[in-house]
């Protein structure tokens, strides 16, 4: 019976007739599902088992760049330019949650209104609640679902950007690193992490101008990785300039993975990343099963605070005593 | 961690005035939950599209326009058809009080006029939230 669910993600329906009707095309299905996996249900392991072997035609783009520098605005025109080839396009876009109240303002939509009901498009927003890195935990297991729902290629939005939020190039096939004119000199684009992490370089917002010294800027520090050097390419989003070039690029670039090498490669990778992920979930949640129940726990922290034990031997203590699975004392 | 509630604000119709509609966006934040801001002039369809898409609890239409008494009734029956009639719908804006009764026999469960406390809001949308 329900319990803490509300009537509207309050499902009755088993998962198994929820992906039933997700690989059917229903699109009420994949947004409960999606929030099946990012409110960690105790069914959402079966529904992501059972949707797994349904997944991996979909193209994985991911958008990443600072706050305010056109990432949805360059996805939505993209989204109409994949629809006009007959496409089907999903997205997931990111933003942050407020550390302080744990609520978000997801407000990627609001670029992407006109493509919103357009049966071939599915998007959908995500607050990252509490996980760092650019992304949710559950960005990608959303997009598992969207492949399922049969989309052609997922975009991912990452929330803005700083300088070291590079997580998104573990998980997409193809990373857009979108920068803007006026930004900074010379030496903000030879720093490492976001810059080093793309497949393509977008610089949007050309009409502003005075785009010529990034993209020279941005081009001298770029280097061929894996046989493929990334390109630079000029747009200017609101005014749909250049969109066509990138999603151009966007083609040759799924090209080349594929015919390389390169994109079996990152599927191994990712996948590595993804198991020993879920293996770090489970162990920090028996420690923090640990931690809520244990006298041990209380007691260690005492320890420390008085000097008789330091916190990395306290630690190794707690921990030896999660992995053999038994109770604090 | 508990599950969180997510709603949809959405402003239908041709007015631009989508001061009330942030004020509340940023209110629900405030209390913890996830909220989906469309921007403006969002037909019934795009807010209903949005509304399934983003799974959301609950709904917060704003219309400062005059034409809640067609908008708003229509979300709700867009809803109903797509199966999603569960979602509660709310309105506020400039809302005659003559029109509130026939909003809510239309399936609007609440409208909040000008000077509603902004905690009231919340405490209805918590309360969406948990399926009460």
């Amino acid at each position: 019976m329900p319990s803490r669910k509300a009537p509207s993600r309050r499902s009755r329906d088993s998962v198994r007739q929820l992906v039933d009707d997700l690989l059917a095309g229903d699109k009420r299905a994949a947004a409960k599902l999606i929030s099946l996996i990012e409110d960690d249900e105790p069914e959402a392991m079966e529904a992501l088992a059972r949707i797994h072997p349904h997944t991996g035609r979909a193209h994985i783009v991911g958008f990443t760049g600072p706050p305010g520098v056109g990432k949805s605005s360059l996805i939505n025109r993209l989204v109409r330019t994949y629809r006009t080839q007959g496409k089907k396009v999903g997205v997931v876009a990111v933003d942050p949650t407020s550390p302080y109240t744990g609520g978000a303002v997801l407000g990627d939509r609001i670029r992407m209104a006109d493509t919103g009901v357009d049966a071939g498009v599915f998007i959908r927003s995500m607050a990252t609640r509490g996980h760092a890195g650019g992304l949710a935990l559950a960005t990608f297991d959303a997009v598992r679902v969207l492949d399922a729902l049969g989309m052609d290629v997922v975009f991912v939005e990452t929330v803005g950007a700083g300088q070291s939020e590079v997580e998104i190039a573990t998980r997409a096939h193809t990373t857009v690193v979108v920068e803007m004119p006026m930004t900074g000199d010379a030496v903000q684009t030879m720093k490492a992490g976001i810059l080093e992490i793309g497949d393509v370089y977008v610089v949007n917002k050309v009409d502003l101008g005075n785009e010529d010294v990034l993209i020279a800027n941005l081009k001298f520090q770029l280097e061929p990785r894996d046989g493929w050097t990334p390109p630079v390419v000029r747009t200017a989003a609101t005014e749909g300039r250049g969109i066509d070039d990138l999603a151009e690029v966007l083609e040759t670039h799924r090209a080349f993975l594929d015919s390389s090498g390169v994109l079996q490669r990152r599927e191994v990778a990712r996948a590595r990343l993804e198991i020993l992920e879920n293996v770090q979930r489970q162990l920090s949640q028996q420690v923090r099963g640990l931690s809520r129940l244990g006298t041990t726990f209380e007691r260690l922290a005492r320890e420390v605070v008085e000097r008789r034990i330091d916190p990395h031997t306290a630690a190794q203590r707690l921990f030896a005593r999660t992995t053999s699975r038994r109770r604090p004392a | 961690m508990p599950r969180k509630i997510r709603v949809l604000i959405a402003k239908p119709g041709l007015d631009g005035h989508d001061r009330g509609a942030k004020v509340v966006a940023r209110a629900l934040r405030d209390a913890g939950m996830e909220v989906i801001y469309t921007g403006l002039r969002q037909s019934p369809e795009d807010i209903v599209e949005a509304a399934i898409q983003e799974d959301v609890d609950a709904i917060g239409l704003s219309c400062l326009s005059g034409a809640h008494m067609t908008l708003f009734p229509d979300v709700v029956k867009l809803l109903r058809k797509r199966r999603a009639g569960d979602i509660v719908v709310a309105g506020g804006g400039i809302i005659p009080e003559e029109d509130v009764p026939r909003l809510k026999r239309a399936g609007i469960k609440e409208v909040f006029g000008p000077g509603t406390p902004l905690r009231d809001i919340v405490a209805f949308f918590e309360k969406a939230g948990k399926g009460a």
